[in-house]
C-alpha cells in the first residue's frame, strides 16, 4: 500500500482526465494527440500494475501498450488525416458542455455501481477497474456524440484501452489473451481504416450523417 | 508576539505588497515582450496621482457610485486579512475559512456590478453582465475546490488546511494535482487575467473589469485599482497557503522571520511565472470563456469523484 497504491490511483485517474480530455477536444490533430497521451498513459499504468504485483508478464503488455497504443495507431490515425486532408473542427452531436457533464455523471456512476460490487476486492485492484469502467463508458460517450468517422475510432480507441486498464487491474490475466485482443485491436484498425477511405471515396467526406441520409433515415 | 500585532503586520503588509506584485508582473511580461517597461513602483506612482485628483462624477451617478469603490477595497481587504500569509498565528485565523472568503469575495463582485449599472452607460452594463456570467461558472468551480480540499482535510479553514498539507501523511494524490489547476483556472476569471480578459486593455469589445470602472475617476479610481491588485494577491495567497505551505505555522520569532521570507519569496516566484504564462497565451474570445470555466468545473468535481476511489475513503 501507501505509494504503490497512490501512484497506480494517480495513473487511472489520469486516465480518466485523458478520456475527459478526448471528449472535450473539437480538433482532430489534437484529438489524436490526446489519443497518444492516453495510450502513453495507459503503458505506464500497466507497468506500475506489473511492478507493484510483481508480475514480469505484465511488463510485455506494457510494451505492446506502448508500441500499438502510444506509437502506432495515432501515427497511423496522423497519416489518415493528412491523407484525407481533413483538418476541421470534429463536428459533435450537442454541445461540449452538456457531453462533458454527461462524462462526469459516466463516471459517477461506474463508481457508483463498482465500488459495491468489488468491496471485498484488494483496494489497487478495486480502484483500477471503478476507474476502468468510466474509461470505456466515456469511449461510448465519445462514439455517440461524434458525427465524424475519426472521432468515432479515437472513441473505439479509447474504450479499448479502458478495457485494457481493467485486465491489467485484474490479476492473473494470462498474456495470450492480451496478446490475441492487441492483435484484433489492430485487425480492427485495418479495417477501419479501410472503411474510412471507401466511406470518403463514395461520400466525399467522413461525416457519418451522409451515410444517414444515404440509407434513408433522415427525411 | 501577539496575534493582534501579527494580524496588523499582515494587513498593512498585503495592502502595501499588492501594487508591487502588479508591478513585477508587468515588469516581467515588458521584459518577455523586449519592452523597457515601467519600473516596478511605477503602480505605486499611479496609486498616489490618482489620490490627488479631483473626481469627476456623472450628473445620475447615485450614493451607491460613490460608496461601492470604498466597499469594494473594504471588503478584498477583509478577505485579504483572514488568508493565513506568513503566519497561522493571526487572530482572524479561525474566520480564515475558505467558504467565507468566497463569499466576500462575491458580495465586492455584487457591489461592482451594481456600480457598472448605476451610471446607465452601455460599457458598464457589458461589463456588469459579463462579469457576472463568468462569476456563475467561477463560484461553483471554487465551491467544487473546496468540497474536495474539505474531504481530505477535514475542514475549510485554511490554517487547518495548512496544517494539513504539511503532515506526512498526505503522500501523492491526483485529487490535489486537478484542484491546483482547477483553482488556477479559477483565480485566473476571478482576476481578469490573461485568458479571460486583458487587463491592459481598453478595447471596448472584450473587457470585462475595465468595462465596469471605466466612469471612475480620481481616488475611487485609486480604491478600485488597489483592491483588483490585492484581489490578485489574495487568490495567490490561497493557492500558495493550501499547495505550498512551506515555511508556514513556525512559532517563535525565527519561525514567523521564516515565514515572512518564504512568503515574500513564494509570491514573488507566482508573479513571474503568472507573467509568463500570460506573454505566451492570447485571450480567449469571450463566448469561450464559459468552456474554459466549465473545463474548470470538471476539474473540480473530478476531483471530488476521485477521493471517492482514494486510500482513504
Amino acid at each position: 500500500m501507501g505509494l504503490g497504491f497512490d501512484i497506480a490511483h494517480m495513473l487511472a485517474g489520469l486516465m480518466v482526465l485523458a478520456s475527459l480530455l478526448l471528449l472535450y477536444q473539437d480538433r482532430l490533430t489534437a484529438l489524436i494527440n490526446v489519443l497518444r497521451l492516453h495510450g502513453f498513459i495507459l503503458a505506464l499504468a500497466v507497468a506500475w500494475q506489473a511492478h507493484i504485483q510483481s508480475a514480469p508478464e505484465l511488463f510485455v503488455s506494457a510494451a505492446i501498450a506502448l508500441l500499438v497504443k502510444a506509437l502506432v495507431i495515432p501515427g497511423a490515425l496522423d497519416r489518415i488525416v493528412e491523407r484525407l486532408g481533413i483538418h476541421r473542427n470534429v463536428e459533435t452531436v450537442g454541445g461540449i458542455g452538456l457531453t462533458m457533464f454527461a462524462g462526469m455523471a459516466l463516471v459517477a456512476l461506474s463508481l457508483r455501481v463498482m465500488l459495491p460490487v468489488t468491496a471485498a476486492a484488494d483496494p489497487v485492484s478495486r480502484q483500477d477497474i471503478a476507474l476502468a469502467l468510466s474509461v470505456v463508458l466515456i469511449g461510448l460517450l465519445i462514439m455517440v456524440t461524434r458525427r465524424n468517422a475519426l472521432g468515432q475510432v479515437a472513441g473505439f480507441l479509447s474504450l479499448e484501452n479502458g478495457i485494457d486498464l481493467a485486465a491489467a487491474g485484474a490479476r492473473g490475466m494470462p498474456l495470450v489473451v492480451e496478446l490475441s485482443v492487441a492483435f484484433s485491436v489492430l485487425i480492427a484498425f485495418i479495417v477501419i481504416g479501410i472503411y474510412l477511405f471507401r466511406i470518403r471515396e463514395r461520400f466525399d467526406s467522413v461525416d457519418l450523417a451522409a451515410l444517414e441520409s444515404f440509407r434513408g433515415e433522415r427525411r | 508576539m501577539g496575534a493582534v500585532a501579527i494580524e496588523a503586520l499582515q494587513m498593512a503588509f498585503v495592502l502595501l505588497a499588492a501594487p508591487g506584485l502588479v508591478g513585477i508582473v508587468r515588469a516581467v511580461k515588458a521584459r518577455f515582450l523586449r519592452r523597457e517597461g515601467p519600473p516596478l513602483i511605477q503602480p505605486y506612482r499611479q496609486l498616489a496621482r490618482l489620490l490627488g485628483k479631483e473626481v469627476v462624477l456623472a450628473h445620475n451617478a447615485s450614493w451607491l457610485f460613490r460608496t461601492a469603490p470604498y466597499l469594494i477595497l473594504a471588503l478584498t481587504w477583509a478577505a485579504a486579512s483572514v488568508v493565513p500569509t506568513f503566519s497561522t498565528h493571526i487572530i482572524f485565523a479561525r474566520l480564515g475559512d475558505l467558504i467565507v472568503i468566497t463569499a466576500l469575495l462575491g458580495s465586492a463582485r455584487f457591489v461592482l456590478a451594481l456600480a457598472g449599472l448605476d451610471i446607465g452607460t452601455s460599457f458598464g452594463g457589458i461589463g456588469a453582465s459579463r462579469e457576472v456570467m463568468f462569476a456563475s461558472l467561477a463560484e461553483p468551480a471554487m465551491l467544487m475546490i473546496v468540497v474536495t480540499l474539505a474531504i481530505t482535510a477535514g475542514s475549510t479553514q485554511l490554517s487547518s488546511i495548512a496544517a494539513f498539507m504539511l503532515s506526512p501523511v498526505l503522500g501523492l494524490r491526483i485529487s490535489f494535482a486537478l484542484a491546483l489547476v482547477a483553482l488556477g483556472i479559477v483565480a485566473l476569471a476571478e482576476n481578469g487575467r490573461i485568458p479571460v480578459d486583458n487587463p491592459a486593455t481598453h478595447l471596448e469589445l472584450t473587457m470585462v473589469h475595465e468595462a465596469m470602472v471605466l466612469e471612475y475617476s480620481g481616488r475611487h479610481l485609486a480604491m478600485i485599482e488597489l483592491a483588483a491588485a490585492l484581489k490578485l494577491l489574495l487568490m495567490i495567497s490561497i493557492i500558495i497557503c493550501i499547495f505550498f505551505p512551506f515555511g508556514l505555522g513556525g512559532t517563535g520569532a525565527t519561525g514567523f522571520l521564516l515565514g515572512l521570507a518564504s512568503y515574500a519569496a513564494k509570491l514573488g516566484i507566482a508573479a513571474v511565472l503568472l507573467g509568463i504564462f500570460e506573454v505566451s497565451l492570447a485571450k480567449m474570445r469571450v463566448f469561450r470563456v464559459p468552456e474554459l470555466l466549465g473545463a474548470g468545473l470538471m476539474l473540480g468535481l473530478l476531483a471530488t469523484l476521485l477521493l471517492y476511489v482514494s486510500r482513504s475513503l
